[in-house]
């Protein structure tokens, strides 16, 4: 009973540490890393749970790529970090004050906490050991869920139009690579022989033809 | 067939599976053809969007629940369909004319005006959270795209960048109330979290500030509607009466279901807050619009009043309300679509004009456009006989029924207020100097605005059949 316990605060504190490194780090790659961090962490939480598939979905997912891809954004935008960071001194009172004011709020609601007797129950329940994570999605999420999961679908198919639409260029001036042309290419398109006079060279319209 | 039997029917969702198949046929055949078949697609778009509304309209009549009562269609549901469906279409008969130009000219934007649609329908017609999530989110992203179609210009990639960061946040605090109402209550479908919220636990009432955060930003009521008027003066024309209509409809359907079928054990504890939002938004509609020069930022205000004003036929919480928001709805997506086609028929050799001087003169050198302009701000503003007026007239009846006089008196006087800013557009039009003549106008344009202000001048004639299918829609929600 005690090691479940340990790794819980172990994982906890590291994730707690890490995730407020992320926001306190000057360099913004240290704060990807430790996200990173943070989520890895978050993973191990949730194999404490029992719950191994989001655990790993979450190594996939968010460690994978979009941790990755945040590494790539901040390394290729030239982003003055420290010049976006500057008032933060001037608003920290503030912030403290507004974040004070939620934490009360948190606890009035932590007080009046009446937790339906279903749920309880629910979150209690042992983890049956003959049906994993997997196959337990697996089982509602193409039939029971069905139509969360074609609209689910629609939704990314809506942001890959969107990002086509918004990003897709065709510049006329810009080569672009014809394989077709290319493989049509015959040694008389590519090649040419030139009878060369001695001492005189190619003429201009030639050696142009030649670079082209 | 398995499926059927477990309560999983396939016809209550026919016309979104019609809808959605048929962008994805669409965008097969943009894709193949290029640029070039943009106006077919456009076309095409037209016809399976008023294709599904009229799939919608045959269904069986009475409650349908499919996918284990996840999703809804009764007399509400279709009503307001049937009403977002002609919006997105009427939108893509304006937008035709402004695609044309090379330069814009892109297939996507039907396919993502269907997308959207299909978005909205989910959302009128979800009965748990997770599907009203979905919906949203179907609906928004792709709204989020369209803000920015016109992605040379900065104010329109300023536009959908600014309605993407703010909507997602929106989304968090969404999420945020509807896990919170799942945690409380143990359940996502609607009818169960009216079984189990049945006294007000401040739980489920936390969840339902967020709740109510999350929707409101979608139908842009103070203190959620900073996004409105630079997102709309930044999109498109096309896009930005798009967004005054369809998605509106939508937001306003769901946050009506929400709060009568939801939360119907808890009604104080919404209440106060849709009184709060409904008084603030009328009156920042009134007053941020007196100082506007754009007329896209006019209407952004004059759309946030607008939706303050529904709000209190909500805030009633009973049928009359209800039948009030429908009707306003109804009425306000019509005007609101009239006043933003005058908007997109303004140019002057081939530039758009968008500032409220434009219109000075307007009356000599366009009598017809301006007199149609003139009657749709007159039922904006809410003069009798215009159809404005009985929208307001149903809305104020039915909170002054349920008691809320305060609420009425101060949404009269801002009415009074707002009536200001819709005289003096219409005062340029008549009084002051002649600007240079305005363009011709192309008759897809000419006839949408003069169906929209026919419509208005001569609602009061014969109220009879859209009353009673608002009542009836009404009725549903109980």
């Amino acid at each position: 009973m005690i090691l479940p316990a340990l790794f819980f605060y172990l994982f906890a504190g590291v994730c707690v540490a890490s995730a407020a490194m992320v926001i306190s780090s000057r360099n913004p790659v240290h704060s990807v890393l430790f996200l990173i961090l943070a989520f890895v962490n978050a993973a191990g939480l949730f194999i404490l749970l029992g719950a191994e598939f989001i655990a790993m979905i979450l190594i996939v997912v968010y460690v994978g790529a979009v941790a990755v891809l945040f590494l790539f954004v901040i390394m290729m935008l030239d982003v003055d970090f420290a010049e976006l960071r500057e008032g933060f001194l001037e608003y920290l009172p503030f912030g403290l004050v507004i974040a004070a004011i939620f934490l009360l709020e948190l606890l009035l609601v932590v007080g009046g906490w009446t937790l339906n007797p279903t749920v309880t129950k629910s979150i209690t329940a042992a983890i049956p050991g003959d049906v994993s994570n997997t196959e337990a999605l697996g089982l509602v999420l193409y039939t029971k869920y069905i139509h969360y999961f074609q609209l689910a679908g629609m939704v990314l198919l809506v942001a890959m139009i969107g990002a086509i639409v918004l990003t897709l260029r065709h510049r006329a001036s810009v080569k672009r690579q014809d394989i077709n042309v290319q493989n049509a290419r015959t040694p008389e398109m590519a090649m040419g022989v030139r009878q060369v006079a001695s001492g005189q060279g190619l003429q201009d319209a030639d050696s142009a033809e030649w670079v082209k | 067939m398995m499926f059927e039997a477990a309560g999983y029917q396939l016809l209550p969702v026919l016309p979104e599976i019609v809808l959605a198949v048929g962008a994805m046929v669409l965008l097969l055949i943009g894709a193949w053809c290029g640029q070039r078949a943009a106006g077919l697609v456009t076309g095409l778009a037209i016809c399976f969007l008023i294709g599904t509304g009229v799939i919608e309209y045959l269904l069986p009549h009475g409650r349908l629940m499919t996918f284990g009562g996840s999703f809804i269609v009764d007399e509400f549901a279709r009503f307001l369909k049937i009403l977002a469906l002609l919006g997105s279409a009427a939108t893509l008969v304006l937008s035709r004319e402004f695609l044309e130009d090379q330069s814009r000219r892109m297939f996507e934007f039907a396919i993502l005006v269907m997308l959207s649609t299909v978005g909205m329908m989910v959302l009128i017609s979800a009965a748990d959270l997770i599907m009203l999530y979905l919906g949203l989110e179907l609906m928004s992203l792709a709204l989020y795209v369209v803000a920015a179609s016109n992605r040379d210009n900065v104010k329109s990639t300023e536009a959908g960048l600014k309605y993407f960061v703010l909507g997602a946040l929106a989304s968090g605090m969404l999420l945020y109330g509807a896990s919170l109402i799942y945690g409380f209550t143990g359940t996502v479908s609607f009818a169960g979290i009216a079984a189990a919220a049945k006294t007000g636990s401040i739980g489920v009432v936390f969840g339902l500030v967020f709740l109510l955060a999350g929707l409101c930003f979608k139908v842009s009521v103070v203190p959620f509607h900073m996004w409105t008027p630079d997102v709309y003066e930044g999109a498109p024309t096309p896009v930005t009466a798009f967004f005054a209509s369809a998605p509106k409809i939508a937001a306003m359907a769901v946050f009506t279901r929400v709060v009568l079928t939801a939360f119907s054990g808890v009604v104080a504890e919404w209440q106060q807050i849709v009184v709060f939002v409904a008084i603030a938004s009328m009156a920042l509609g009134s007053f941020g619009a007196i100082g506007q020069r754009n007329i896209k930022r006019l209407m952004a205000y004059s759309s946030i009043g607008h939706m303050g004003f529904a709000l209190v036929g909500l805030a009633a919480g009973t049928v009359e309300g209800a039948q009030g928001v429908v009707l306003y709805l109804v009425i306000y997506t019509v005007m609101t679509f009239g006043a933003f086609t005058v908007i997109l028929a303004m140019s002057r050799n081939g530039q758009a004009l968008e500032q409220i001087s434009d219109f000075a003169g307007l009356s000599r050198t366009n009598p017809l456009l301006a007199f149609f302009f003139a009657m749709l701000l007159f039922s904006l503003a809410g003069i009798p006989p215009l159809a404005g007026f009985f929208a307001k007239f149903y809305v104020f009846s039915a909170a002054i029924k349920a008691g809320l006089f305060a609420l009425s008196v101060i949404g009269v006087i801002t009415s009074v207020v707002g009536a200001f800013y819709y005289l003096n557009v219409i005062k340029m039009m008549y009084f002051d100097e002649q600007a240079e003549a305005t363009d011709a106008v192309h008759i897809e344009l000419r006839s949408v605005v003069a169906a929209t202000a026919l419509f208005n001048m001569l609602f009061f004639v014969y109220p009879g059949p859209l009353v009673s299918a608002a009542t009836a829609a009404a009725k549903s929600l109980f």
